[in-house]
């Protein structure tokens, strides 16, 4: 019998009770949502559960959220079980004054690089890492620029400088 | 409709003998001939530049149809494309440059002997391009002098050639005094080097 989403749902509610929420059907694609503390919980769960055995991290990223305070900072996994060949997704809300999220390295290698990516450009610290510094952008890089208050123009342009190209605007 | 197709039936004469450079200006008589050694040197550098292809993207495609040989920049003299900078005269950037490529771009430039000349094919490398981005070089000149700009989104290879044709006019005329000289020295230093 195919893995259904309602199985899924059902199977982590049993597990972890009020803690998992903001359950959703996205696209035919379950998505729902967990503390922080928990994530490596849910994951572990959902690795080892013989009816579910979500063993694939397809990827993990990061989305800023500038208006939902307090969980400004989304770290997202995407989630494959091959044998059952269903996807879930599983957020993770963090302040954005202390964005720590423990690694899931451990868990699965392929997120070592993912993580390093995450934190280049959302600054997202994953705790336990054991290599957390920038992987694309250059070394240099002082802040992350995928996060919503950095304009996505490089601003040390100057022959450009009106409200069509991103400066010198209201862009907010 | 389609576009009618046409074919070169008339045969354009030959203006002049293209096979040979032209002479520079000098004094001639009976079995001498008398120019400045600038001339005859820049004469030499001109014709036979070696580019070093520094091609990051869809410019670089250009450039490649540029050396086939419809287009066949080896008519210029530029027939021996290196691939070592430690050989060659001329620096083609073309494609967009990250920042992360910039010092690498620097210490191409760097391993290349006096005299060397750069240009920067297309939008991109010109000024960054579309890429006004938090990741793109907004031009190479931000990291190493530049002597031709080709403008072009990619330029076509006709516009390549160009450059080429105004590098050819800048080694040509210039002044073997040049690299020697405290305006040269402050241009380097303006890009860090030594």
């Amino acid at each position: 019998m195919a893995l259904t989403n309602d199985t899924i749902q059902q199977r982590l509610q049993e597990k972890f009770g009020e803690s998992v929420f903001a359950f959703r059907d996205s696209h035919c694609m379950l998505e729902f949502a967990a503390p922080k503390e928990l994530n490596l919980k849910v994951l572990n769960f959902l690795y080892d559960d013989a009816a579910l055995q979500f063993q694939f991290l397809t990827d993990l990223t990061g989305v800023h959220y500038p208006s939902n305070k307090g969980g400004e900072l989304a770290v997202v996994y995407h989630l494959h079980s091959l044998k059952e060949n269903a996807r879930l997704r599983f957020k993770i809300f963090v302040p954005i004054e202390q964005p720590e999220v423990y690694t899931a390295t451990g868990l699965f290698s392929a997120a070592n690089w993912m993580e390093r990516e995450t934190y280049d450009f959302f600054g997202i610290l994953f705790v336990g890492h054991p290599n957390l510094k920038r992987i694309l952008n250059v070394d240099e890089m002082d802040y992350f620029p995928l996060r919503k208050e950095f304009p996505l123009e490089d601003q040390t342009r100057i022959d450009k400088d009106d409200e069509m190209f991103g400066r010198g605007g209201t862009i907010k | 409709m389609s576009r009618p197709v046409s074919y070169n039936l008339v045969q354009k004469p030959l203006e002049k003998d293209i096979s040979v450079a032209p002479l520079p200006d000098g004094h001639q008589g009976e079995g001498f001939f008398a120019t400045s050694l600038d001339s005859v040197i820049g004469l030499a550098r001109k014709n036979s530049i070696w580019p070093l292809p520094f091609a990051t993207s869809c410019c670089g495609i250009e450039f490649m149809a540029t050396m086939g040989s419809h287009y066949d920049l080896a008519r210029f003299g530029s027939e021996r494309v290196g691939f070592s900078p430690r050989q060659c005269d001329l620096l083609m950037v073309m494609g967009t440059i990250a920042k992360k490529m910039g010092p690498v771009v620097r210490q191409v430039y760097l391993q290349m002997a006096e005299p060397r000349w750069v240009i920067a094919v297309g939008a991109c490398a010109s000024s960054g391009g579309i890429f006004d981005t938090y990741s793109v070089l907004q031009g190479i000149d931000q990291v190493v002098p530049v002597d031709v700009y080709v403008p072009g989104c990619p330029p076509r290879p006709e516009a390549i050639i160009d450059g080429v044709l105004r590098i050819q006019d800048l080694v040509g005329k210039e002044s073997l005094r040049r690299r020697n000289s405290e305006h040269y020295k402050a241009l380097l230093n303006s890009y860090g080097i030594q």
